[in-house]
């Protein structure tokens, strides 16, 4: 106040001060900016207990994401599977190699079919006795046991159309078995498909517990901080004002959890990824584990922010309305 | 300034706590408010502050009635009423300078401009030397200017108190009256609510008594030099 302001002492009253709609622009914009500091200012000065909750956070988050990352991969290797998906077909033993060769042209020819590669009696004899160690034993029979065998590959990979191939090779009187194995590989994709919903599920419930943790937190800050909320009141704060630190809390919590379910992820993939990739070249797959794709590591953190944000703005909702002035 | 019509206030639990009240209060004027606790001084703060509104009747500020303000214009009514409390209300984790800076922020006032008034403020009450401390480190007396400070740091037009003087010595009870002198001088209307009879009878003002929620007392006494 200055009283020895001539232009205040008007018979009508003191004239209260005025601000222009820029300068309340500029405060609106530096509040935010305030609130944002304020917020990063109160969790640097409670470590710990910012620390556990932005833990809590981050593990509830880490759960789906690591889950899904890893479910991604499957889904490609198993994509892999599928496409060479391959016929194994077994002639009659009588069936002579010059046949075999016959056979294995004329079916290369079918559209459906890519290529097919002749594995002859004698091939499968010598494959069979450098690989399972049994050569002796093969020896001493007076017979190659084995039968031919031709390998088709279909051209394309779709379950049915395989199926089809399969029926008309087998119905062939010189085929003794075209067997494929796809059943198995379809199991792997229902239980894909059922790990999808899983997280699904898990997603919701775990990104409701990350949003009560953030409730939980901010309550106790807003308990905190009756004195100042009651002189903000006082002083004429909007209720805009006085939400908008606990907002940035909420954001800020939920974005350190989500920074750090990302850390969290990542470790984890980099722990598993040496046995994951020796397991994956058992399996002769070319494909390696893949990370996080770029577009989770951008949404990640954002969706957890947000989930903060909600938090905080049900705790400041329902809490913020009983602090109210007294005297 | 404040314009009090037939104004009652029940509370839900049955109690009346203010009945018929009707008074006004002009600009540049210091007013006391005075009754045993319970009498109803608090409720009529809290009317005026829009803490709670009448059961009966209305209440005018600057014209206004204030039945029509809506709750999201409440904290822009409060922007033109200056409170000073009793236990001063300051905030501990900062400044003098930023809580009296506080309504200002609120109000968004250019940054510079805060700077001023704050230090206008500041030196009103003669703390400007003390603007970084800590309140927490000021004696009673100074607390309770750097709180009357904020209350008029915006120049509201209105200035409430609520017993400004109730742990305060003679001596800087004097000291703070004579701030409240000021401000009436230069036209705001200056209610102080308190039961500090000695104070009442230091001054001589208009004083209005009030008893089990009834105006029993409205005592004109323009002897005040404003």
């Amino acid at each position: 106040m200055a009283p020895n302001n001539p232009r205040a002492r008007r018979p009508g009253g003191a004239r209260s001060i005025r601000t222009s709609l820029r300068d309340r622009l500029t405060a609106w914009r530096r509040h935010h900016r305030d609130s944002l500091r304020d917020a990063l200012t109160r969790m640097r000065a409670a470590p710990s207990s910012a620390l556990m909750t932005v833990l809590v956070i981050a593990i509830a988050l880490a759960l789906p994401a690591g889950l899904a990352v890893l479910l991604d991969n499957a889904r490609v290797i198993t994509k892999g599977w599928d496409g060479n998906a391959h016929l194994s077909v077994f002639l009659e033993q009588d069936v002579a190699e010059s046949r075999q060769r016959q056979l294995a042209d004329e079916w290369a020819g079918f559209d459906t079919v890519k290529r097919t590669e002749v594995i002859t009696r004698a091939q499968a004899l010598d494959e069979f006795k450098a690989l399972s160690g049994f050569g002796e034993v093969l020896e001493a029979l007076p017979d190659n046991p084995l039968p031919p065998l031709v390998v088709v590959y279909p051209d394309n990979s779709a379950p049915g159309r395989v199926e089809a191939l399969q029926n008309r090779l087998n119905a062939l009187p010189e085929v003794d078995n075209a067997q494929l194995d796809v059943a198995w590989v379809r199991r792997l994709h229902a239980i894909i498909e059922l790990g999808d919903r899983l997280i699904g599920v898990l997603t919701l419930g775990l990104a409701a517990a990350v949003v009560l943790v953030v409730v939980n937190t901010i309550r106790l800050a807003i308990e905190s901080r009756r004195e100042e909320i009651v002189v903000v009141k006082i002083v004429g704060g909007t209720d805009g004002f006085v939400r908008r630190p606990f907002l940035y809390s909420g954001f800020c919590f939920g974005f350190a959890g989500g920074m750090l379910s990302l850390i969290l992820v990542g470790s984890a993939l980099w722990w598993l990824g040496g046995p994951i990739d020796e397991l994956l070249d058992l399996y002769e797959s070319e494909h390696s584990l893949t990370g996080m794709s770029p577009s989770t590591v951008l949404v990640l953190p954002l969706f957890s922010g947000t989930l903060g944000l909600l938090g905080a703005w049900l705790a400041v909702s329902r809490h913020l309305g009983d602090i109210e002035p007294h005297f | 300034m404040i314009k009090f019509d037939r104004v009652s206030k029940r509370y839900p639990n049955g109690k009346d706590a203010l009945r018929r009240i009707d008074f006004e209060l002009p600009a540049g004027q210091l007013t006391f408010l005075t009754g045993h606790s319970g009498a109803g001084k608090s409720t009529l703060l809290k009317l005026i502050m829009m803490i709670e509104r009448p059961t009966q009747g209305q209440v005018f500020m600057a014209g206004q009635n204030l039945n029509g303000f809506s709750t999201r214009q409440v904290p822009f009514l409060r922007r033109k009423i200056g409170m000073v409390h009793q236990n001063h209300q300051l905030l501990f984790d900062r400044s003098v300078f930023d809580n009296v800076a506080l309504p200002l922020v609120i109000a968004g006032f250019a940054h510079a401009d805060i700077g001023k008034r704050v230090r206008a403020a500041l030196d009103k009450v003669g703390l400007l030397s003390k603007e970084k401390l800590n309140p927490i480190m000021l004696s009673g007396g100074e607390q309770q200017r750097v709180g009357i400070a904020r209350a008029v740091v915006n120049k509201p037009p209105l200035l409430l108190a609520d017993e400004p003087t109730g742990n305060l010595d003679p001596a800087l009870s004097a000291e703070i009256m004579d701030l409240f002198h000021d401000f009436a001088r230069v036209g705001v209307a200056v209610l102080i609510a308190t039961h500090d009879l000695s104070l009442i009878a230091r001054h001589r003002h208009r004083l209005l008594t009030l008893r089990e929620g009834r105006l029993i007392h409205d005592g004109e006494d323009d002897d005040h030099g404003a």
